[in-house]
């Protein structure tokens, strides 16, 4: 993602940008199918909800200061952006960055924050209290997701500009911040009631696959989106993205195939996104046989990191730790290994003639954020549990948090629910009109 | 009369139906029944964690008869749901005192 200079609008990569924002949009439904198919019945509403909302919660903290803070001047040695854009101040129709409206851009950025806060859900499931999600959101998108884009994207970011480590498309501030959120959290609120002892199957495998399916098509948008241009590298990256999503999905289904005795259809999943996460940071950097090699490896590790869990007992409930933080990882790091000048124009990895030189800096970039990330978290999910509750009670955890929180269940199976439904009448507040007295 | 319940493998539920239509027996109920007995369940791998499914899925069969007709169809059904591997389940039978036939109050082995 390099700023340019240059301060007059290109139409053709506003109309690139303006699809690539919608599809990235797109990918938080996608998440949230992803997420609602492998939970069980009774909390799929509850696990639609934390992505759903945080849509609207994170746009509107956005708006108000995020985008200013992150992508504002510098305010402070490359750590903070000052609030000069606060509520969008200073910003029209006419204002250009790079090649595209301003607005455009900070859209564009805005939905990037909104899927990672919706990527820490993953590792609550089941027993989170709403309401304290409502308030964890908005509050770590400002303190966690903003910080980590300045340090990266931002103008004067020390990441880029003085570290020099590379990121092309959010494997800092998307997936390392949310995987090392998501690990901080499930280590606040505790294991699931059950964990390690009852099964907790994914109740809707199609589902997930839909879901896994929205989120692989709106990653062309988030990746190729993030050349922040319609123009060969975007293609690049479109491609570099299509082929370690498909090396990742064959890596998982390899490792199972040997390790357990049946290519799964979850594990097939699960490897198309660990492979897709790996590339987003590096899909602007590496090469094809890169990309190739980052999706494999991303598919075959991630495949053993979602079982570190039931040894190290964190109940990280959809593997936001496993695919997110370790594919992240993965991905981050090896731009050290298959950066090419052809891609970077300059920066060259290890395989390339260029040295360790790149890959400490991308080490010393993953392990500050992870840090910076899992900290904070840590804090503002204590502040939270101790003051708001963050953990829901047993007995609704018991229950199903949808028809304990929302008063509403997902599906309506058997006989006792068609047509005429027997045990549900209408309450007369239902019905809008008071019975006679 | 009698209460002839059997609890059969799914997929033999059209096998044992004929079988009692044969029999000139015009009146089941079917439900959807989970279990175990000598057959044990099976396991499913999610993301590499396996888990162990104890209750097998089954169909449970009621049949009310009168009691002349019991052990034939007793045995009509064994007959259907035999495939001789374990898991074939079971049939057993209890005496009813009365049955009703809501839409006309009829009463005993005429409401049948």
């Amino acid at each position: 993602m390099t700023p340019l200079a240059a301060a007059h609008v290109d139409t053709g990569d506003t109309a690139w940008l303006l699809a690539a924002t919608a599809l990235v949009l797109l990918m938080t439904p996608g998440l949230a199918l992803f997420y609602g198919g492998m939970v069980r019945t009774k909390s799929v509403l509850n696990m639609l909800m934390m992505s759903f909302v945080s849509i609207a919660l994170v746009t509107v903290v956005w708006l108000a200061a995020g985008y200013s803070l992150a992508f504002g001047d510098d305010a402070f040695g490359g750590l903070i952006g000052d609030l000069g854009h606060a509520g969008m101040a200073g910003l029209g129709p006419d204002s250009v960055q790079g090649t595209v409206p301003t607005l455009l851009f900070a859209t564009f950025q805005l939905t990037f924050a909104i899927i990672t806060a919706a990527l820490i859900s993953g590792a609550i499931a089941d027993r989170a209290k709403f309401a304290a999600w409502l308030v964890f959101v908005p509050v770590w998108a400002l303190l966690v997701y903003v910080p980590v884009t300045h340090w990266v994207w931002g103008s004067g970011g020390w990441i880029v500009s003085r570290l020099g480590a590379l990121d092309f498309a959010g494997g800092l501030p998307v997936e390392i911040t949310s995987g090392a959120s998501g690990l901080a959290l499930c280590l606040v609120l505790g294991p699931r009631l059950g964990f390690k002892k009852d099964a907790m199957r994914p109740h809707n495998l199609p589902m997930v696959v839909l879901g896994a399916g929205l989120l692989w098509f709106g990653w062309f948008g988030f990746n190729a989106g993030s050349a922040l241009g319609a123009n060969g590298l975007a293609a690049a990256v479109f491609l570099n993205t299509l082929a370690a999503g498909c090396t990742g999905l064959l890596g998982w289904l390899f490792v199972e195939q040997k390790r357990d005795g049946h290519p799964t259809t979850l594990g097939a999943a699960s490897g198309a996104v660990a492979g897709l996460v790996a590339i987003t940071p590096s899909c602007g950097s590496v090469s094809l046989l890169g990309a190739l090699v980052v999706g494999l490896a991303a598919g075959a590790v991630c495949s053993y990191a979602v079982g570190w869990k039931f040894r190290l007992n964190y109940d990280d409930s959809l593997d936001v730790v496993g695919v997110h933080l370790v594919g992240g990882v993965i991905g981050t790091l090896l731009i050290g290994v298959f950066a090419v000048d052809t891609m970077t124009g300059g920066t060259e990895g290890l395989l390339y003639g260029g040295g360790l030189t790149q890959l400490g800096r991308q080490l010393v970039a993953v392990a500050v954020v992870a840090a910076y990330a899992f900290g904070v978290t840590y804090g503002i999910g204590t502040v939270l549990d101790r003051t708001l509750g963050f953990r829901a009670d047993e007995d609704q955890e018991y229950t199903g948090l949808d028809l304990t929180v929302h008063a509403e269940t997902a599906y309506d199976h058997g006989v006792l629910g068609h047509g005429a439904p027997v045990g549900h009448s209408v309450l007369p507040s239902a019905q809008k009109v008071k019975p006679p007295e | 009369m009698k209460l002839i319940t059997a609890i059969v493998k799914p997929y033999r539920l059209d096998e044992v139906k004929t079988a009692l239509q044969e029999l000139g027996i015009h009146g089941l109920t079917v439900t959807e029944a989970s279990g175990y007995g000598r057959q044990r369940g099976h396991t499913e791998v999610y993301r590499g964690a396996e888990y162990q499914v104890d209750l097998v899925p089954k169909v449970r069969i009621e049949v009310v008869v009168e009691d002349a007709e019991s052990d034939a169809v007793i045995d009509a059904i064994v007959r259907a749901a035999h495939t001789g591997k374990i898991g074939d389940g079971k049939v057993w039978a209890v005496p009813v005192e009365t049955v009703v036939r809501v839409r006309t109050g009829e009463r005993g082995p005429d409401a049948l």
